[in-house]
């Protein structure tokens, strides 16, 4: 069951982790739309820090417009982010 | 030129390779065996053959945008590693993949990935100023083309479905497989 359907508003968490993590910084804090959900994979955080087992999440692709992002440009950029580094904007 | 060899990230590799082997995880033959199993299939005439399909049969077309691994099963390349998602230009929208994180992408449809695909510029500016990056491959696109950039950050490998050109109606299958570039199916060439 994923938590948020296509169309749905979201903002990427703002989090700094000290860990390795998927969510680029250049979307941190920023609105997108989700476009699709993907599947459910553990989620990168988890198994980079070796913890048995991972959270397996809901890994949605979301769009962003480059003026959202940098202020300017008119194309969109579409990211691959799982259910934890969102929260609905 | 710089030897692969001589590169930083040649020998950060090679030590951490060195690493699995001294631990028992893996060998230098397991390594190379599975690099040549790796590399021996793999060619952007797999996704070249994928794409020209998909210009003739419509049905195909809609599984490849649709459902990306079977449509890549039903030309005989299945159980791809990753989840396949194809993503087609029109004369409305034109798709570019990066990967900004590092540098994912469909090896096996596409062949071993570009040393710029991998470079810091393009996974920085792609993202950023797309339409100067496409220019710069000399695809210069009317204003009117929305650009759409895909990073792949996930499990998920994104290909790009280009659009057929124009007046290529009387051509076989082989000859339109053979129109299509790998930087057409990144989305760096129009085809």
């Amino acid at each position: 069951m994923s938590a948020y359907s296509p169309g749905a508003r979201i903002r990427v968490r703002a989090d700094d982790p000290d860990h390795h993590t998927r969510m680029p910084r250049y979307v941190r804090g920023h609105v997108g739309e989700i476009v699709a959900a993907l599947d459910r994979w553990p989620l990168p955080d988890d198994s980079a820090r070796g913890i048995v087992p991972p959270r397996v999440q809901t890994c949605y692709a979301v769009r962003f417009s480059a003026t959202d992002l940098w202020g300017s440009g008119d194309h969109t950029v579409t990211v691959d982010l799982w259910e934890s580094y969102l929260d609905r904007a | 030129m710089t030897e692969h060899d001589d590169l930083p990230a040649a020998a950060r590799t090679r030590r951490l390779e060195e690493r699995l082997i001294a631990a028992g995880l893996t060998s230098d033959d397991e390594i190379d065996e599975f690099l040549t199993r790796l590399y021996a299939s793999a060619s952007p005439v797999n996704g070249a053959r994928m794409a020209a399909r998909a210009w003739t049969d419509p049905q195909y077309r809609d599984l490849l945008l649709s459902d990306g691994n079977a449509a890549a099963g039903q030309v005989g390349f299945d159980g791809l590693s990753y989840q396949l998602r194809v993503v087609a230009n029109t004369d409305q929208v034109h798709n570019v993949i990066v990967c900004t994180l590092c540098s994912c992408y469909p090896v096996s449809l596409l062949g071993p990935s570009p040393g710029w695909y991998k470079s810091f510029a393009y996974r920085s500016r792609t993202v950023r100023e797309p339409r100067a990056v496409l220019a710069e491959f000399g695809v210069t696109l009317p204003g009117t083309v929305q650009i759409s950039v895909w990073d792949s950050t996930s499990e998920a490998r994104y290909m790009v479905l280009p659009a057929r050109p124009a007046g290529t109606e009387a051509l076989d299958a082989e000859q339109l497989t053979a129109l299509v570039s790998r930087n057409g199916l990144i989305g760096t060439a129009l085809v």
